[in-house]
């Protein structure tokens, strides 16, 4: 059996869909860091699905860059989060409120 | 059988300003290590004589266009003007941060590299000709942005700066990655010519692949719409500019705005210009760009009415800023009318890059005075410091958009684009909302001058560093200049063309 397109497509929105939410209902730093990754990685299945539907290596080219670069962006964010967990002893985002105005 | 690409075809000529500073950025991270720390102004002077290479180079290749990386990096007078703005952007910055560095007791080498790498990713953005490119450099811009942003560390308000800007950039990012993606699927290309080429079909079929293209745009759009802090993704600047080190407040509100403009309008302008329901209407995107910025000019002018904290206050200024290019942005989509509209979004872009940069100098300079950016800390300037005072006043006029400043060009400009366009509710809502503008820039220039200080300023406060002197004097210059001059700049900008660098 052939997997069609679109199946994939349709499964990479969705995780990008269920990505999202995690980002805007999750509370603890990492949690939301690990929602990001997996829309970035939603992504990259729908980059290598279209890949496949065009014939041409553009896509695979484009998925080698984004795991490139959310590996660095893994390395900053990590980072940060362990300098906020130094200082305040939580990572949960609601209790960021030094700021108001 | 992979091809390897020989450095002819890659004509990395064209785009050696960029190249130059991202190399020079990796070697001086090197070199760094070698000088002692209390001669970290080599580092400086390091830095800042690669980035005036890159601007001599810019200058001499100004006139040839070229493209290098195989049609990824377009190197055209777009990207040449750009790119003498971004350059110009981290010079005044460099020079704006060493003695605030030194003050805050964060002096250290990689701060000059991390600006480096952000000013090579904002000239990368700007030239960008592939949604690759386009990803890859936003990230570049991106990353040091998110370091220098908790440079302050353990200064808990810089770390929660950091710390909301990664994850709000990193989501942004997450959408324009997956915008890349639809436009991929539907066009079966990333470079923006070739999607330009075959994106007036997929919507003329109106087929579910032209779904996926208009997804895939709006998707690009909510990406870039963070980074240039647009309404309603502008969460983040206000708790960024306030938690980040001012110098790092002052580059980053020019220089992630000129990244992302500069992306914006190429996506929108080079690659989706076609993308309309009928021949010769405007585009499908101008609406939803004017709205955005429509939105953008009322929420940032009227929430900045009632901040206290002058760095809040000007990173809602600088979210109305950002609306008022959008302005020009969604002019672009009209037929015929992109170049005037890039034309004019490049001139405002210069007018508030001076502008910005010399508010934020005065800022620096008041903080080291009178400890702190609260408009309290303003009050009695007039008398305690005329010459800063005055200074101020130019700012904020310009900001305003005052006839003889930089920003009446600007403004006069990108205004009479968004008419020609059409578009004559959004030039009235830029209109009104720069009106409503005028009270909380002038309020500074009361709290300046007719507001006096209650005692005990007689106290012997240091004087303002001679680089942040030169920075607001050469800001000073640049937006009087401008205002008074505009051919001086607008001899550069009638020579871009956006549309014309389109060979399908």
């Amino acid at each position: 059996m052939v997997v069609q397109t679109e199946s994939f497509v349709m499964l990479s929105i969705v995780l990008f869909v269920l990505g999202a939410m995690g980002v805007l209902l999750r509370r603890n730093a990492i949690m939301v860091f690990m929602s990001i990754e997996l829309m970035l990685n939603a992504a990259n299945l729908a980059l290598v699905a279209f890949a496949r539907y065009w014939g041409n290596e553009t896509g695979q080219l484009f998925v080698f860059f984004v795991i490139t670069v959310a590996a660095a962006e893994v390395a900053v964010g990590l980072a940060l989060i362990v300098a906020i967990f130094r200082s305040k002893r939580s990572i949960n985002i609601d209790e960021l409120h030094e700021m108001k105005g | 059988m992979l091809q390897l690409p020989s450095l002819e075809t890659l004509n990395m000529g064209a785009a050696l300003p960029a190249i130059s500073i991202a190399a020079w950025a990796c070697i001086l991270l090197l070199i760094d290590l070698w000088i002692p720390k209390d001669r970290k102004i080599l580092t400086v002077y390091l830095a800042a004589g690669n980035l005036v290479f890159a601007f001599i180079a810019n200058l001499l290749v100004f006139n040839q266009s070229g493209d290098s990386f195989m049609g990824m990096y377009v190197a055209d007078q777009f990207s040449g003007v750009m790119n003498l703005i971004i350059i110009g952007t981290a010079l005044l910055s460099i020079v704006l941060s060493f003695d605030y560095l030194k003050r805050v007791g964060i002096e250290r080498g990689e701060y000059y590299v991390l600006v480096l790498f952000v000013t090579a990713g904002a000239m990368f953005m700007a030239a960008a000709n592939d949604l690759i490119l386009i990803f890859v450099a936003l990230e570049l811009l991106s990353i040091p942005l998110y370091v220098l942003s908790a440079f302050r560390a353990p200064d808990i308000r810089s770390e929660e700066a950091g710390m909301k800007y990664f994850l709000l950039g990193a989501f942004a990012s997450a959408f324009l990655v997956f915008g890349g993606a639809m436009v991929y699927g539907a066009t079966g290309t990333t470079n923006l010519n070739e999607i330009a080429a075959s994106a007036g079909m997929i919507i003329a079929s109106n087929s579910s692949t032209s779904l996926f293209l208009l997804l895939g745009a709006a998707l690009l759009l909510v990406g870039l719409g963070f980074k240039v802090a647009a309404v309603p993704f502008h969460e983040w600047t206000p708790d960024v500019y306030e938690g980040a080190p001012t110098p790092v407040t002052a580059f980053m509100s020019v220089a992630a705005k000129l990244g992302g403009f500069g992306s914006l309008l190429r996506i929108l302008v080079v690659g989706m210009s076609a993308v309309t329901m009928t021949a010769g209407e405007p585009a499908v995107w101008q609406n939803v760009v004017a709205i955005l910025a429509g939105l953008t000019m009322i929420v940032g002018n009227i929430v900045a009415l009632s901040q206290a904290n002058i760095k809040r206050m000007l990173a809602y200024s600088s979210i109305a800023n950002a609306g008022y290019i959008l302005m020009a942005v969604a002019a672009a989509g009209s037929p015929g009318l992109a170049n005037e509209a890039t034309r004019g979004a490049l001139v405002y872009m210069l007018a508030y890059m001076f502008t910005n940069m010399g508010a934020f100098a005065v800022v620096i300079a008041v903080e080291r005075a009178n400890g702190g950016a609260d408009l309290e800390h303003f009050v009695g300037l007039g008398k305690a410091r005329p010459m800063l005072a005055i200074m101020m006043v130019v700012f904020m006029m310009s900001l305003t958009g005052i006839p003889l400043t930089g920003g009446f060009i600007g403004k006069a400009l990108v205004f009479a684009t968004t008419l020609n366009a059409g578009l004559v509710w959004l030039a009235i809502i830029g209109v009104l909302t720069s009106v409503v503008s005028a009270y909380y820039y002038v309020r500074v220039i009361v709290n300046m001058f007719l507001r006096d200080a209650e005692a005990s300023t007689e106290e012997a406060t240091p004087g303002y560093s001679t680089g942040v002197q030169w920075v607001a004097a050469v800001a000073l210059g640049g937006t009087v200049l401008l205002g008074v001059l505009p051919t001086l700049i607008t001899v550069l900008t009638d020579r871009v063309s956006l549309v014309a660098s389109i060979t399908p």
